[in-house]
């Protein structure tokens, strides 16, 4: 019998699998769809005001208000969203390799990666919901974008992409963490990376270091082309250095999961 | 089991030669060969941390031995993995179900990985659940479920793809003595099907019960392969144990039958025997001779502890005071 030619059935068996475990157990789904939702208003709310008028926001100049804000720093919590989301694989896989189910599929004659294609798929579905969500609270709290349906679909084919590429590597980082507390720390620094970027202020208020770090780390050319679908600001070449970074950190990630899965069974 | 088509590999059993595993300076598997018929039951037996475990994973495809090779249901292990994974079942020490699943879903999980078609699927799952008397309880999640049903539902698993080769890596490890005869008749049923059955196990009454041969697995080695008789024989373990009120007549009664070991401990006297009836007289017409009062005989045949314990370099002294391997003996 040959393995490949199931890969597609088998990666579907084990998506519907991750699925049915996510709606029985839904507080994981709920905690991180909250997280960004929470930012979202923390920085709408409490830094709105004093951000908008305190930077120099593309499209508007300095002196912006709360609402200028709001379409300012919205790409930038789709970011978070996806960046929180990712860190539930690696729990979610983590937590499955210590199940004995595990070494029940790895005798049996199925597609070895169907397991990890299950479970990064199921965590792209459960962060297109988050990302439906925060987008759904953006719009009820002033987020006015401008985007047309072309915009649209290539702004959700970007989000989309990274909420792929983020979910291998946290699948990789879930295989290689010895326990679930370890899997649920280890991609933290994650979530912090859009920070260091374009998503809350712009770079060329930070200090030099810091300043440089931002401009050439991934998740910046993300940002500033997600903001520039949505709003129209200048995209430039972000949108292909973006496309180069996805590309880089799927293959990446996949190859490190598929690689630690395939290492001998651990006891 | 309502074996219809045995597959072709169901002729052909296990064989393994010189497998050896390592996990860095430990070595767990130093040369192991093993040859199981098919159609039998083949028990491995051995301490905690002997190697059974490292031994099924080898044989099921789960992690590849440093050297040595090995063939299942007339597959190579290195050469042709899934050939092999589509001919065995594994049901391990711990059990392998998912625990946010109903029953009925575990099963039809299976079913649909062994791409089988939902109508058949369905099916195959309710033959199951009928079968291991889990009809119930199949809507329940099956981490709400007791440890021998949990048993129960991996054995199941393991049965969706009617395997020819069956490895049950401990099965009754932590089971009550009811569910431990449950999971033994099942296992006689599937032998009875054609199925072959490899088992580890450090039950030696597990052994005895179920295996056509069974092979004694100690450091990495086998250190002694038979039936539970030819096994029995290899070791001179019988005794006539004579019990006594007093220390006088353990003194007396020592005297006389000079062969013995004596414990002042427990007033009793060790006599290595066959356990026949003429040797029985004979002690005993000793002590009527000599006017002694013995308070109680035991009659130990050897059984399988004794060759275990004989075989895997532990003391008799920790077998007595250990009640999972306790010995068994004959009150008369």
């Amino acid at each position: 019998m040959s393995t490949n030619s199931y890969a597609v059935r088998d990666s579907m068996t084990m998506l519907r699998r991750n699925l049915k475990h996510a709606q029985r157990y839904p507080s994981m789904t709920i905690s991180v769809v909250a997280m960004p939702i929470l930012m979202l208003l923390l920085f709408v709310y409490v830094f709105g005001g004093a951000l908008g008028g305190g930077i120099s926001i593309p499209g508007v100049g300095g002196g912006g208000d709360r609402g200028d804000y709001t379409n300012y720093v919205t790409p930038g919590i789709l970011l978070m969203a996806i960046t929180s989301g990712a860190v539930s694989t690696a729990v979610s896989v983590c937590s499955d390799m210590t199940e004995g189910i595990i070494n029940r599929f790895r005798t049996m004659a199925i597609s070895r990666a169907s397991v990890l294609v299950g479970h990064v798929i199921g965590n792209v579905v459960q962060t297109i919901i988050s990302l439906v969500l925060v987008v759904g609270v953006a719009l009820a709290v002033g987020f006015r974008p401008n985007a047309g349906v072309i915009e649209w679909l290539a702004a959700i084919g970007l989000l989309v992409f990274l909420a792929f590429a983020l979910a291998w590597i946290s699948a990789a980082i879930g295989l290689g963490s010895d326990s679930v507390e370890t899997a649920s720390n280890a991609p933290m620094p994650l979530t912090f990376l859009p920070f260091l970027g374009s998503a809350v202020v712009t770079p060329d208020s930070m200090p030099a270091g810091i300043r440089w770090f931002a401009e050439y780390q991934p998740f910046t050319p993300m940002n500033e082309t997600l903001r520039g679908l949505m709003l129209g600001t200048e995209i430039g070449n972000d949108a292909w250095i973006a496309l180069a970074w996805l590309a880089g950190l799927s293959v990446l990630g996949y190859l490190w999961a598929k690689a630690s899965f395939n290492k001998d069974a651990k006891r | 089991m309502t074996a219809t088509t045995q597959p072709a590999g169901a002729s052909k059993g296990i064989n393994a030669l010189g497998l050896r595993k390592s996990y860095g300076e430990k070595v767990v598997l130093d040369g192991v060969d093993l040859q199981v018929a098919p159609g039998t039951i083949f028990a491995l037996l051995g301490p905690n941390g002997a190697g059974k475990t490292t031994s099924v994973q080898i044989l099921s495809t789960l992690i590849s031995a440093d050297e040595g090779q090995a063939t299942v249901a007339g597959h190579s292990l290195e050469q042709d993995p899934d050939a092999v994974r589509s001919e065995i079942g594994v049901t391990g020490q711990f059990a392998a179900v998912d625990g946010l699943l109903t029953a009925e879903e575990n099963l039809e999980l299976i079913a649909d990985l062994l791409h089988l078609d939902k109508a058949e699927g369905k099916r195959r799952a309710a033959e199951l659940l009928e079968r291991f008397e889990l009809t119930d309880v199949a809507q329940k999640s099956a981490s709400n479920f007791s440890g021998g049903m949990r048993r129960k539902l991996d054995l199941a698993m393991t049965l969706v793809g009617k395997p020819s080769i069956i490895f049950l890596d401990e099965p009754t490890t932590g089971l009550d003595p009811r569910s431990r005869r449950t999971m033994w008749q099942m296992i006689r049923d599937l032998v009875a099907g054609g199925t072959t059955i490899f088992l580890t196990t450090q039950y030696l009454e597990e052994a005895d019960q179920l295996a056509d041969r069974i092979a004694v697995l100690d450091g990495g080695k086998i250190v002694a392969e038979g039936t539970a008789d030819e096994l029995k024989r290899r070791i001179p373990g019988g005794y006539i144990k004579l019990r006594f009120d007093d220390a006088r007549h353990l003194d007396a009664a020592a005297h006389t039958l000079s062969q013995a070991t004596r414990n002042d401990e427990d007033l009793t006297l060790q006599i290595p025997s066959d356990g026949s009836i003429p040797a029985l007289r004979q002690v005993l017409d000793g002590l009527e001779r000599s006017g002694i009062h013995a308070e109680a005989l035991t009659v130990h045949t050897p059984d399988l502890d004794d060759v275990f314990l004989a075989l895997t370099g532990q003391g008799r002294k920790t077998a007595t005071t250990d009640s999972a391997t306790a010995v068994k003996e004959t009150q008369r």
